[in-house]
């Protein structure tokens, strides 16, 4: 009988991998350490050494007569950068938009993505899902050309406005809002709707059936739920909006955001270690930013 | 919660005022490429069919299109494989230092496109000596790809639980054993959905590219911004952009039907 059953079972072969198999059922830490040791040896190689050495080139300064970078410490970049009226003008300027833009498209978003999640039958709400994703592979610089031709004089704006007396607001710092909010509507959309996906209707079924108004609702079940997913998109907006410069450049009139100033001080200025000081401003705020987000949980749902 | 019938009307209406508005740029985009006229008069003056040949015998296009997808492909390929195994630890595993490796992992698209860019320019010129190349682009396209593999990962992973694993491990299977028929199977389509994305995202960008492309290397946004502004080049962009928005629609189909094919599953 005991025979028979050790016929039956097939014998596990011994091998290199079999063996290494062994060894990593046994071990989770070094699981863990194997599953961990690639990516993060490219994160922190290629990611967080760049970041430390911007950081660090910014300390230095460009020769003015040979145009190459001297490694002699300075802080004469950073002073410049927090100080000079240019740079404090064009940061405002910069976050003003940045977050002009984050609350036109969460005030846009909202009502889609509950409508998508909420209201539409499953078929219409797949529908809906390729609607909003298909603008997002037309690529981004003919999106902001197209804006330009729409905005231009005796373009799509000014011609369907005519009638109505609504002229395009032209080149400048309006078109540069619309377009980015523009741009990056999807990319607020989509985690605004995968988190009221994620909120039950019984939730809601329950808040109603216990006599709470709709406004009520979504108030105090909706709101608490969605916030996470809400302040996830606005990373996106923000961020992508902080370090635009190309919408700048096309839509944008003779205006320049943070992201105008390191472009001509890396290409035409050849001024790497300035560019780099610039640089450090949208890095400070989007930590100050990712450090709040961190608070309500929301990177977990980015 | 009971939304009355005019409130749903109204947020149906305004759904789709909005996606009409989103539309009306790439129709403009579309009309234009069948414009007689370069500049950007509207309405057209006239039609004619001229850009589309010139775009498909354009070769500086062509060449940024083939360059285009093998920085994609390649970008998103390293994606897969370092972000399947970023997730796997994340979600299977508590140590030190966790919410520290989850925000490295974001870090790259949360910080302004510009930043990285610059931060990858200089570490590669003036920290490591790399000149610029196809070879750059690749590793910093990859670098930002991570996570939209690891998002699309470690949700499928939250889901699924480890039960099947416990089991499959019970039973006998080795730790690749396990991988190769259990763990690997549940995760395909996300690893599908996150690829595409990756693809998508390494595709269309552009700050970054012009960052840390060599001159000699042009991608297909890149090839697009320096023709933007070139009389006579305008129309052709607008031919390009058409192609690409109708041959996205397949991949996206597909992904559609893949993830509502498995929540109707569940």
């Amino acid at each position: 009988m005991s025979t028979e059953l050790q016929e039956r079972v097939p014998r596990i072969r011994d091998s290199p991998a079999r063996r290494a198999s062994v060894v990593l059922s046994r071990h989770a830490r070094l699981r863990l350490g194997l599953l961990l040791t690639a990516p993060l040896f490219w994160l922190g190689l290629v990611y967080i050494a760049a970041l430390a050495a911007l950081l660090i080139t910014a300390l230095w300064t460009v020769d003015s007569f040979t145009g190459l970078i001297s490694t002699t410490w300075t802080l004469d970049n950073i002073v410049e950068v927090v100080t000079g009226s240019l740079y404090q003008t064009v940061t405002l300027r910069t976050v003003a938009v940045a977050a002009l833009v984050t609350v036109v498209d969460i005030v846009i978003a909202l009502p889609i993505a509950f409508f998508m999640a909420k209201v539409a039958s499953p078929r219409l709400q797949r529908a809906l899902v390729i609607a909003v994703l298909m603008p997002l592979w037309a690529s981004y610089l003919v999106k902001a050309y197209a804006w330009r031709s729409v905005l231009s004089n005796d373009g799509l704006w000014d011609w369907a406005g005519a009638p109505f007396g609504i002229s395009s607001p032209g080149y400048g710092l309006t078109a540069t809002v619309i377009t980015l909010a523009y741009l990056w509507l999807p990319y607020v959309i989509l985690p605004i709707y995968a988190g009221l996906e994620r909120v039950p209707d019984s939730l809601l079924e329950a808040s109603s059936d216990l006599g709470a108004s709709t406004s009520r609702t979504l108030r105090t079940v909706v709101l608490p739920l969605l916030w996470p997913a809400i302040i996830a998109g606005s990373i996106f907006s923000f961020s992508l909006s902080l370090g635009d410069y190309i919408t700048v450049n096309i839509v944008g009139g003779t205006n320049q955001l943070l992201g105008n100033l390191v472009y001509t001080n890396v290409g035409a200025a050849n001024n790497l270690p300035l560019a780099a000081s610039i640089a450090l401003i949208p890095i400070v705020i989007m930590f100050v930013y990712l450090t709040a987000a961190r608070r309500s949980g929301a990177l977990n749902s980015l | 919660m009971k939304l009355s019938r005019p409130a749903r009307v109204l947020l149906g209406t305004f759904t789709l005022v909005v996606l009409g508005i989103i539309y009306v740029p790439l129709l403009v985009v579309l009309v234009n490429s069948f414009s007689t006229s370069t500049s950007l008069t509207w309405p057209p003056p006239g039609f004619t069919f001229e850009w589309w040949g010139r775009a498909f015998r354009n070769e500086g296009a062509l060449d940024s299109l083939a360059t285009s997808v093998q920085v994609g492909l390649a970008a998103t390929a390293i994606a897969l494989v370092l972000g399947t195994l970023i997730s796997l630890a994340l979600q299977r595993y508590e140590f030190f230092g966790r919410d520290t490796v989850s925000l490295l992992v974001i870090l790259p698209i949360a910080l302004p496109g510009i930043v990285t860019g610059i931060a990858l320019n200089n570490a590669f010129r003036t920290i490591m000596g790399i000149p610029l190349s196809l070879f750059t682009v690749i590793v910093s396209h990859a670098t930002f790809c991570i996570v939209t593999v690891f998002n699309n990962v470690i949700a499928r992973l939250r889901r699924t639980g480890t039960t099947l694993e416990d089991a499959s491990a019970d039973l006998g299977a080795g730790v690749w054993t396990t991988f190769r028929l259990v763990t690997f199977p549940q995760l395909r389509s996300a690893l599908f959905a996150g690829g595409l994305l990756a693809f998508a995202l390494s595709f269309d960008e552009i700050i970054v590219t012009t960052f840390t492309a060599g001159s000699g290397v042009s991608t297909l946004p890149i090839w697009i911004l320096n023709n933007l502004f070139r009389p006579n080049q305008a129309p052709v962009v607008n031919v390009i952009a058409v192609v690409l928005v109708v041959v996205s629609i397949v991949p996206i189909y597909i992904a559609q039907r893949i993830a509502g094919s498995e929540q109707t599953r569940r």
